[in-house]
């Protein structure tokens, strides 16, 4: 996973990854909210694979339970409220659901690690960003004060923040929030992570700054061959740098497909209402179309097609037969009439 | 990881770099132009100085009584004149000091720290231990701070040779038994807003254990209104003691405190009001320096003051 080698002695990895290249498999996974107002279904059989050197996009609506994935994924999810009824998340062939906790909590950073939609806030307030990048190497290799600080100075390089070494001491908010959630991006591959979930990285941040971070992103992956899991509700900011997407809708996967194909030909209708709900410079002056009404309550999960009560497509099988997630062409889609969407 | 690819990301262009400050170093900036914060200081340094040595502000022995010169008006000999004892008030108010700074100083850190672990643990853990916490805080908190003061130490008097700082021991435990509520509280209400922020989550997803998310990512964001608190209540923990010594159950003779001092003038206030005067004033000022210092520091945390 790494190019080269570092100053510091590296601990061997207890993981490897899979003759084919596999990192990381979500296989049938369930998470369940349970809450005073009933049990809310975030994630109702979601399935992936993430191969090195390889970017996923997970796309969907809020409350899709895009970031629950992530969560999930990471172990970070506050158990109770939330509950894992079945599935399972195996990374590099180890189940990390029934791992033990210390192992786990010590995959996180060296193996797996995450960052956070909002940059603003996801730095500590009370510490320089030097301390807090350095902080990875105090905690997971026991480096001293020191060498944990040369070591932020050379990450704080490597994405781009000019004049790192005099900035190793400021504080969170004496940076742009560009420029943080650089520094976020350098804690988090500090370590070298084989995969890295980026959840929502460029919502918090302006439009130029957006293609920068996502430009240092891609730059970082194939650089490192990690595994990247980039969770967007912005289908205009994973076009070039994903390899494939899964689209989410009510806690399941409706449509899988190779970047290209997702534009060109989605296969589900709600794919298609996302890629006409964006913006184009080419329709100026014309209303914007949206998809009509709002994503479902998880706690009351519609019947049949849980995407029926805003297709325009719906028939009255949608209502009663959920639809499987099947191959249409050369993608996969959750629908009923998949090939009429693909071919319309 | 390599150095070697250059990085086709470039800013436009470098930022002008502020100085560098932390909340704390903010706080000082706050405080060092705040002639509230000097004179507390200067007040307090003062009363920890007497209390460390007495003998730098009086030559005399405060346990000396001279019988044959009782209740004496000031004068150049004894500048407070002298009590019912034929003590000198000067010296003895100068001693005094040391019992109420010992036991406001010892107090607070101990409720500090006992009410303070509570709060994180309550706060951080939260769910049946959060519950559990809680309750016995509220119980504890529902005792008020002198009535539980008067029944512990009415349970637990000292004999006639109690050895000083055992004395002071027992009113520090009461203070601590019964004072720690009010910090716990806060810190579990700190904790419980810090908690849900990012950066804790962001430590957690970096694989942080629960130890180091208390300690650098909880403790220092949520720690500033304890610290105010505990500052306030070191006066409220003098006049406890006081209190405590004014009804004979705090301190009691030979140690001397101005409690005690208080006390023993009761009796001629309406003749010799000077005996009561001189004991009480220092104590309302030694109250009054921490309580400013305590105002100091809160509006000095408190970005929304600035």
């Amino acid at each position: 996973m790494s190019t080269s080698t570092t100053k510091s002695a590296i601990p061997e990895s207890n993981y490897k990854a899979g003759a084919d290249g596999l990192l990381l498999e979500v296989e049938d996974l369930f998470v369940e909210f349970h809450t005073p107002e009933g049990v809310a279904r975030a994630i109702n059989g979601v399935s992936f694979d993430l191969r090195q050197g390889e970017t996923l996009a997970i796309l969907g609506e809020s409350g899709s339970g895009k970031s629950v994935t992530a969560q999930a994924i990471m172990g970070i999810l506050d158990m109770p409220p939330a509950v894992i009824p079945s599935g399972a998340i195996r990374y590099c062939g180890q189940d990390l659901l029934t791992m033990n906790q210390e192992q786990r909590r010590k995959s996180r950073g060296p193996e797996i690690s995450m960052i956070f939609q909002d940059a603003l806030s996801s730095l500590n307030p009370t510490f320089p960003v030097g301390w807090q990048i350095g902080e990875m190497f105090r905690q997971h290799r026991g480096m001293n004060r020191s060498d944990a600080y040369a070591q932020a100075v050379r990450l704080m390089e490597r994405v781009a923040i000019p004049g790192a070494k005099d900035r190793v001491k400021n504080y969170p908010h004496q940076f742009s929030g560009g420029m943080r959630q650089r520094i976020m991006i350098a804690m988090a591959i500090a370590l070298d992570p084989a995969v890295l979930i980026a959840d929502e990285p460029t919502t918090a941040l302006d439009v130029t700054v957006q293609a920068q971070i996502m430009a240092l992103l891609a730059e970082l992956q194939e650089e490192r061959q990690m595994g990247l899991i980039l969770i967007t509700h912005d289908l205009g900011v994973v076009a070039d740098v994903a390899d494939r997407a899964a689209v989410m809708y009510a806690g399941r996967i409706v449509a899988r497909a190779g970047i290209e194909d997702l534009y060109a030909h989605p296969a589900h209708p709600y794919t298609r209402g996302l890629l006409e709900s964006i913006p184009r410079l080419d329709q100026k002056g014309q209303t914007l179309a949206a998809i009509g009404g709002l994503p479902p309550n998880l706690t009351r999960i519609p019947s049949g097609c849980t995407f029926h009560p805003r297709c325009r497509m719906a028939q009255d099988i949608c209502r009663t037969e959920e639809p499987a997630l099947r191959t249409v062409g050369n993608q996969q889609s959750a629908c009923h009439f998949a090939e009429e969407v693909l071919n319309g | 990881m390599s150095d070697t690819v250059a990085s086709t990301v470039q800013p436009a262009a470098v930022e002008e770099v502020g100085e560098a400050r932390s909340l704390g170093q903010d706080a000082w900036r706050s405080l060092r132009s705040n002639a509230m914060f000097w004179s507390a200081v200067l007040l307090i340094g003062l009363f920890v100085l007497m209390s460390i040595w007495p003998s730098l502000f009086t030559k005399t022995d405060p346990s000396f009584g001279n019988i044959s010169n009782v209740r004496a008006t000031p004068s150049a000999e004894h500048w407070f004149g002298t009590d019912t004892q034929g003590y000198d008030i000067y010296a003895r108010t100068i001693y005094g000091a040391r019992a109420s700074i010992l036991v406001g100083v010892l107090a607070s850190l101990t409720t500090l720290l006992l009410g303070g672990v509570i709060g994180v643990v309550s706060g951080f853990y939260g769910r049946w231990l959060d519950a559990l916490l809680s309750r016995i805080t509220d119980i504890f908190y529902a005792i008020p701070l002198i009535l539980g003061g008067i029944l512990f130490m009415a349970s637990f008097p000292n004999g006639p040779n109690s050895n000083y700082f055992i004395v002071v021991g027992k009113v520090v435990l009461v203070l601590t038994v019964f004072g720690w509520p009010t910090i716990a509280r806060l810190m579990r209400s700190s904790v419980l807003q810090v908690k849900p922020n990012e950066y804790v989550l962001a430590a957690r997803a970096l694989g942080a254990s629960p130890w180091r998310i208390i300690r650098s990512h909880i403790l220092p964001n949520a720690l500033a209104p304890a610290i105010v608190v505990a500052t306030i209540n070191l006066g409220v923990f003098i006049v406890v003691e006081a209190t405590l010594s004014f009804l004979g159950i705090g301190l009691t003779p030979p140690a001397i405190s101005w409690g005690v001092a208080i006390s023993d003038a009761l009796s001629s206030i309406r003749t010799y009001p000077h005996v009561l005067f001189f004991p009480s004033l220092f104590l309302s000022l030694a109250v009054l320096a921490f309580i400013l210092l305590g105002d100091a520091v809160r509006d000095a945390f408190d970005p929304k003051s600035r």
